[in-house]
Order: C-alpha cells, then structure tokens, then sequence
C-alpha cells in the first residue's frame, strides 16, 4: 500500500469514473469500420475493450481511494 | 424453425429443469433463517458475500428476455442494437459510486426497497407510495417478457400451447413462495454457469462454422446495404445520440429496478456491492457476445417471421440436437431467475410501502411476510395472464414505458443520498411532470423510445426517458428553491 503522502486525493482518482462516459457516449470516437482486429470492425472491439478497462478502473479506485 | 418434436432436446430441457425445481425447494434450508420475516424472505437475510451476489445480479440484471431480444434487435438493425454494450458497461461506475452508499442508508434505516428509504428521509407516506408503485408497474411488463423468453425456446423444441409455460411457472411460484430469495440465488449459480457455457460454446464454434468473424461481419454488411434505412454494422450519425441517449438512460435506470435493487440489498456489505461493480462487467463481456449471434444468424443465413425466434433458429441449425435442449434450458432458467426477483421485489414494495402505510398500520412482522409471499403469486400469476391473453407486442410496449417510468425515482433515490436540499413537494411535483412527459412523449411516438428534439435547426433523437428525468429534475431543482422551507 502507499503512503498517506503518495495517496491520490479521493476526488482526482474518482474522476476516472467519469471516463467510461466520455470514452462511450461521444459516437464520432468510435463509429468506424477501420481498424479491424481479428475481423472486428473499430466500432466491436472498441467496446468491447472499454468493458474490461472500466472494470480496471474501478479497481484501481476501490484500492488507492477509501 | 423446426415445428418437429425434438426429444433429445426436450429430454436435456426437462432434466435440467427438474434440477432446478429440486434447488429452489431446498434453498429454503440454505443459509437458514426465519423465512416468516420479511427481510429474511425478501432480501436473504442480507447477508450473501461476493460470490454468491455476483451470480444473484449477473442471473438478475442479465436476464433471458436479453438473451433473445438483444440479437434479435441485431439481427433487425445492425449497430443500432449494440446499444446494450455501452449500457451494460457505463452502469458500473454508477453502481460502485452510489450503490454502496444506498446499501448504508438501507441497512441503517432497516430499509427492504426504495421506496422504503424515500419515507425515512422525507418521511410522509403518499410520496413513497408512488415510488412503489411505479416501481411495481414497471417490473410487471418486465416479468411478462421473462415468460415471452421462455416461451419462445419452448416454441422451438417444437411444443406449441400455453400449458408449459403454466407448468414451468407455477413451479416457480410456488418455490419462490417457499424459499424467496434464496431460491433464485441459488439457482443463479446453475443458470449463469449453463448461459456461459452456451455462450462461449456459440462462439467459439459458430464462427469457425462460418468462415470466421471477418466474413460474419462482411455478411451483415452487405445484408444491412441490400436493406437499406437506418440499418448497418456501424451508426448512421443521425443515430448518434438516439443511441448514446439510450445507453445512458437505460444504465441510469437499471438498478432503480426492484429486482436490481432486491439484489444489490441483499449484499452482505457495501464493500461487497463495491467488489461487484469490478467484477459484473463480465457479464457484459456475455452479452456483447449475446448480440453478436445476431449477426451469425444472418451470416448462417437464419430466416424467421418473428425477429424474436432468431436465436433458437441459429442454435437449432448449428447445433446437435442434445446441445439445442441444454441452450434451451439456459435459457428458460434465466427466465426464472429474474422472474422470481422481480415478484419479490414487487411484493416487497406493495406490502411494506403500500399495504402497511394506507391499509394496515400496525401489521405484525410475520403477517407482512406472509402478505408478501401472497403478492409474489399474485404477480406472477398477473404477468402470466398478461401473457396468455394479450398481445406480446403489448407486454413489450408497457416495458419501454416502465423504463421511462422507473428513471423517474432516479432524483428521489439518488439525489436523497447526497443532500438534504430537496423537498418533498418539489420532488414529488417533479416525478409527476417526468411521468406526464415521459408517457406522453412515448404515446405520441406510438410506443417507440425515441423523441426527435431541434435545436439550432438541427434534430436531435433522445431516449424519451431521458428528456423525462431532465424535466422531472428541473422541477424538482426549482421548486425545491422556490418552495418556502417546511414548518418544523
């Protein structure tokens, strides 16, 4: 574990919430056929990937912020 | 669709039903309490730890009308219908950043629902009661669709008539009565395992049937062109927010659900309800996968008059027959899982926010348990004539209003959490413009869930139940400023 001097304030850690948000509401980031990854269009595996990505974010919160 | 018997399916099907059957009734034993109290029936005691919680509300929130809507939907209109992924994942933060605060308050306030802790912090009784009472008339359709789930795998193992799905259902109820939460939690287990390995056998095998992902997609893109209109493997812009909308009004909504809600009470902490939110996504990972058979069924060239039949089609033309009985009860057991929460979860509301407040004051602890078991039959059987009787596009209208519906609780639950700023005419006058607006909106859209708003000579199509809650808070924003303070 860090030190209490090292901790992130709660309040800049816990603005990572607001990231899966943005990453997933704002359509023009991700509406796109190219790239493709292994036969996925951009607009699959772009949230695909935000699935695990919001479930390590919240992770990262649940153990630097409490 | 075969409209043939299929015994080897129908012989898995009955097996693993017959399971389940067996678990609900020993789930009164598991974990034992005193099932004549109302939170021992209706909330498990609130004592299940991460584990068994992550199965209650994966099995609960994930529930079989999605397994065949959500491709079907796909299978209809291509990305459009992807609006679930989004949904399913942006529901988290929120879950993990509110829930575990709600879980406190209610575990304080000896709190079983919502509506339960409206009344403790603004006290009064008619306010709670219409908390509770949209809360039951939004969970009512979604029961009704829980049976359309399982009717519709019954259908395709080639048994047609209602009598099934009476059986299936009375089985159910009768357990849910004995046992309450206990028995979906417990057959939570069986039923997310059976859905995982379906899901996983689906894809791991399809594809490899069909040349692969690239050319799955390729086939839906070129079905979608031949199609034409607001179809295709990506979103018209047009669509932008009208999806962006219903993502986030559908995750703003979801656990204001009673069976969402039910589950996320019956935590055993709000640590574990936080360990939830981090490990819940995996059900997300699921029905991405879900929604993909939709375009499978399209690349397997699937054709079926009813969108809904697509997922057993494409599982009864890819799959070996014994395979098909065992989707099939997947399926058909994760109609019951949530089925059985939601009739809990409605029966608590009436009986401790509704019963209790206008008709019977002073009712004893074991005579409101018992009241509740009788609502959960009562329910049940409700949504089952609902069924029988009226139209399925009927039960699927009423649910789209009951989401518009339910995000109307949304500032009185949450808003609650964080201050003490908000007043009690205010909020009410606020939820009774959101439902006016809401049900107008939808009615005048003829039941569809979207509202073309203009601004600046563009248009711009939202989630109805979305243009409803920013109605609802405002007014419950300024009057709750305007409004003089209360007479203490």
């Amino acid at each position: 574990m860090p030190n209490d001097d090292t901790r992130p304030s709660g309040l800049g850690v816990k603005l990572l919430l607001l990231l899966p948000y943005v990453a997933l509401l704002w359509l023009p980031f991700y509406n796109n056929v190219q790239p493709p990854l292994f036969g996925f269009p951009f607009f699959y595996w772009y949230q695909f990937l935000w699935v695990p990505l919001t479930s390590l974010i919240l992770y990262v919160i649940y153990r630097w912020v409490r | 669709m075969p409209t043939t018997l299929n015994l080897t399916a129908l012989s898995v099907f009955i097996g693993f039903f017959a399971l389940v059957t067996v678990l609900g009734f020993v789930a009164a034993r598991w974990k034992s309490g005193d099932l004549s109290q109302l939170h021992e029936w209706g909330l498990g005691g609130r004592q299940f730890g991460t584990v068994i919680s992550w199965f209650l509300v994966g099995g609960d929130f994930y529930t079989a009308y999605t397994v065949i809507a959500v491709p079907a939907l796909v299978y209809a209109v291509g990305a459009y219908g992807f609006f679930a992924l989004p949904y399913t994942i942006i529901v988290y933060p929120f879950v993990f950043a509110v829930m575990p605060r709600l879980w406190k308050a209610c575990k304080e306030g000896d709190h079983i629902t919502a509506a339960d802790f409206v009344q403790g912090v603004y006290g009064g009784k008619w306010f709670a009661a219409a908390i509770a009472l949209t809360g039951i008339v939004a969970t009512m359709p979604y029961i009704a669709l829980q049976l359309v789930g399982m009717q519709v795998v019954i259908k395709s193992m080639g048994i047609s008539g209602e009598v099934p799905l009476v059986i299936a259902f009375l089985i159910l109820a009768v357990y849910t009565y004995a046992s309450g939460l206990r028995a979906p939690a417990m057959i939570a287990f069986v039923k997310d395992i059976m859905i995982y390995i379906v899901v996983i056998a689906a894809i791991c095998l399809i594809p490899s049937k069909l040349g692969g992902y690239s050319s799955v997609f390729t086939a839906a893109d070129h079905f979608f062109t031949a199609k034409g209109g607001a179809t295709g493997i990506i979103l018209k812009p047009s669509q932008f927010t009208a999806y962006a909308t219903l993502a986030l009004g559908s995750a703003l909504a979801a656990f204001m659900y009673p069976h969402t809600m039910t589950g996320v009470l019956s935590s055993a902490s709000a640590n574990t309800v936080r360990k939830n939110a981090i490990f819940l996504p995996a059900y997300t990972l699921l029905l991405g996968l879900i929604a993909l058979l939709g375009y499978m069924a399209i690349a397997a060239g699937v054709k079926v008059s009813t969108n809904s039949d697509v997922v057993p089609a494409l599982f009864a033309t890819l799959f070996p027959s014994w395979f098909v009985g065992f989707a099939a009860a997947a399926i058909a057991i994760s109609a019951l899982v949530p089925a059985a929460i939601m009739s809990i979860g409605a029966a608590n509301l009436f009986t401790r926010n509704l019963w209790k407040p206008l008709i019977q004051p002073n009712i004893a602890p074991a005579r409101e348990a018992a009241n509740a078991k009788l609502v959960s039959l009562a329910v049940k059987f409700g949504a089952l004539v609902f069924i029988i009787f009226l139209p399925t596009q009927f039960a699927i209208d009423l649910q789209l209003l009951g989401g518009v519906w339910i995000l109307q609780t949304f500032p009185a639950i949450v808003f609650s959490l964080y201050t003490r700023g908000l007043k009690l005419p205010a909020l009410f006058l606020g939820w009774i413009a959101g439902m006016g607006v809401g049900t107008t909106l939808a009615i005048m859209q003829n039941l569809k869930p979207v509202y073309v708003l203009h601004f600046a000579g563009a248009a711009y199509p939202c989630y109805i139940g979305i243009i409803a809650l920013v109605v609802n808070i405002v007014v419950t924003v300024v009057l709750s400023l305007v409004l003089p303070a209360k007479k203490a």
